[in-house]
């Protein structure tokens, strides 16, 4: 059965969490990102800690093990904090996770949490010194009078051992819950975003940041729209774009000005007045903007649509895809249940010929853009078995049920796919799940 | 009629949670609240239209015209700039909802132009509908219900504007 991008099928790989019906709060998954290569993988939960894993390329003449994926660290990235001044507790929670391009053999992570950014350094040590003259082997000290020879200590090899530890800390810039950041492609600065202000870092620098984009209006009163997710562009280091709950992307050129509150370009798609509901404002909120790697466009996510924008056209996307219209009359229960809520992430695939988002009952959705064919999967361990294909998915939103489809009232709605991410190169991707880690792969890869 | 319940259970719901969300481990977040107002920004125009569609007497609709005190949604601030005080404003608010309500008739003067600036906000659930117990505590400057002289208020006036509006807020529903 042929899938998005032409002959793929999609297989189980791996589940990683716990198998336990009852989720523990701190280990749901809050942000999943593949380094720049795609051999490393990262999540973050809400009870603050980063699980990095490791791609295992253990058997290369047989490509279905290629992508097996170990534990390489795990670390506390964020505690829970206090803010005393204003009676809040800070959520320990891991908004996002963003890789740095690998410079040297220690890798780089900047996470992030509502209130303060750190980055980590993630190095190996696989040997260790042997041979003191002074110490013994246990690390007691030794007498130095009943030292008669001297020797040069080595290195001997050692199990290794994954190392994290926070080599910048940067806080107290943000009043409002941050939700973005972004590497810059000069490797040198990064943005981070908050509800009402963008700031901009250079990574070696904690204690100062510039503020870049403030939408916050004199009047609180008079608010009427949030910053809800930033990116850089990936190849024009003066540029970068930010969303609102209003639907609007508005994209910035540093280079005009040290506060970009004015947008160069401004986009946004008029409403279909049809459509309008007392809900109209909270769907149309985006969620996520992400550049597709060549940096010719964008995508965003509303609640219940991906749109691709061409950098060059304002007014209107140039494809829009309904990840679960169905859902479009069940708007006043989802309010209700908090669900219209929820923010979806969404991704490109390496060649940004397919783009992936979550929906709910833990079915995610592809959408090849050049074959205009659109699939649903669903993450569960009932399709867990090594190399099974999953098959895709459909919802009946009405009338008779086929066999296989499932009606939209029978949607778990507390099974929802928040976050995915696709490996930079091949067709692997990573799918989250409220507490577990799905990895599948292409049946070719 | 149908839109009418609609839109006041809908106010009903967004005011729970903007109550419950100020329980919410990480404090109150703004984009939700935004969203929160907007929605029952909606409803309360729906529900205000419907209800001057159904009873078009100017004695029904004279009390919701005070309600409109500002064109933007109205924020609480949970995150306090410098000069506020968050606690100080979320525990206000919930005192205030037990006894302040929305004085109705345009005779009221108990809460017009306070004569000192109070240092209450306002939040987004106050512009709830009337028949919803709401916190009137302060005119922004210059956003004057009425062309009453400064200084005819009483500051605190939140008890005897109980006892006074009570009884239309019941007809209400």
């Amino acid at each position: 059965m042929a899938g998005p991008g032409g002959d793929m099928q999609w297989c189980f790989s791996q589940v990683k969490g716990a198998i336990d019906d009852d989720v523990a709060e701190a280990d749901i998954i809050s942000t999943v990102e593949f380094n720049h290569t795609g051999e490393l993988l990262a999540t973050g939960d809400k009870g603050g800690r980063v699980v990095i894993f490791q791609q295992e390329i253990e058997n290369k003449s047989l490509p279905q093990f290629r992508s097996e994926y170990n534990v390489y660290s795990t670390f506390q990235s964020h505690e829970p904090e206090f803010d005393y001044l204003k009676s809040l507790e800070i959520e320990e929670k891991i908004n996002k996770i963003r890789w740095l391009p690998q410079k040297n053999a220690a890798q780089f992570l900047l996470s992030t949490n509502d209130k303060t950014i750190k980055l980590w350094k993630i190095s190996e040590r696989d040997k260790r010194p042997d041979g003191y003259n002074l110490k013994e082997e246990d690390g007691r000290y030794r007498d130095p009078n009943t030292i008669t020879a001297l020797r040069v200590p080595v290195l001997i090899p050692m199990d290794l051992m994954v190392e994290a530890s926070p080599r910048r800390v940067f806080a107290n810039a943000h009043t409002y819950h941050i939700n973005s950041v972004s590497v810059n492609s000069d490797n040198e600065t990064y943005l981070s975003a908050d509800d009402l202000r963008i700031n901009l870092w250079n990574l070696e620098i904690t204690d100062r940041s510039f503020n870049i984009v403030d939408i916050k209006p004199a009047n609180m009163e008079e608010l009427t729209e949030v910053i809800t997710a930033a990116e850089f562009h990936p190849h024009q280091c003066n540029t970068f774009v930010y969303s609102s709950s209003k639907g609007t992307i508005r994209l910035c050129d540093m280079r005009i000005s040290a506060l970009c509150d004015k947008h160069s370009k401004l986009f946004e798609e008029p409403e279909n007045p049809s459509n309008r509901s007392f809900f109209s404002e909270i769907i149309s909120s985006i969620s996520d903007v992400k550049f597709s790697h060549n940096g010719r466009y964008m995508m965003t996510r509303d609640y219940l649509s991906v749109k691709i924008w061409d950098l060059n056209m304002e007014n209107r996307p140039v494809e829009t895809y309904q990840v679960h219209e169905y859902l479009r009359s069940k708007l006043c229960s989802l309010y209700e249940n908090d669900c219209i809520f929820d923010k979806f992430e969404c991704c490109w695939n390496g060649d940004d010929s397919v783009v992936m988002t979550g929906s709910y009952n833990n079915f995610f959705r592809m959408f090849d853009r050049g074959h205009r064919r659109d699939t649903t999967l669903e993450a569960s361990r009932e399709n867990g078995k090594p190399l099974q294909v999953l098959r895709p998915r459909k919802v009946c939103t009405g009338g008779k049920r086929k066999k296989d489809e499932i009606s939209v009232d029978s949607l778990d709605f507390n099974k929802k796919i928040l976050h995915t991410a696709w490996h930079p190169q091949d067709n692997i991707i990573a799918v989250a799940t409220t507490n577990n880690l799905y990895i599948f792969q292409d049946k070719v890869n | 009629m149908e839109v009418n319940m609609e839109a006041r259970r809908i106010l009903a719901v967004s005011i729970s949670k903007l109550y419950a969300s100020r329980s919410q481990r990480g404090g109150l977040r703004l984009h939700r609240s935004l969203l929160l107002s907007l929605v029952m920004k909606s409803a309360r125009d729906i529900y205000h239209s419907s209800r001057e569609e159904d009873a078009p007497s100017g004695a029904q609709s004279a009390p919701e015209e005070p309600m409109e005190t500002s064109s933007g949604p109205e924020v609480p601030e949970p995150q306090p700039l410098s000069e506020r005080n968050s606690s100080e404003t979320v525990s206000e608010e919930s005192d205030n909802k037990a006894k302040d309500y929305d004085c109705d008739t345009v005779d009221d003067k108990e809460n017009l132009s306070p004569t000192k600036q109070s240092r209450k906000r306002r939040g987004k659930a106050s512009a709830a509908p009337d028949f919803l117990p709401n916190k009137r505590a302060r005119l922004e400057p210059g956003e004057e219900r009425y062309s009453a002289p400064l200084g005819s208020c009483r500051v605190g006036a939140g008890e005897s504007l109980a006892t006074l509006s009570l009884n239309q807020v019941i007809p209400a529903f």
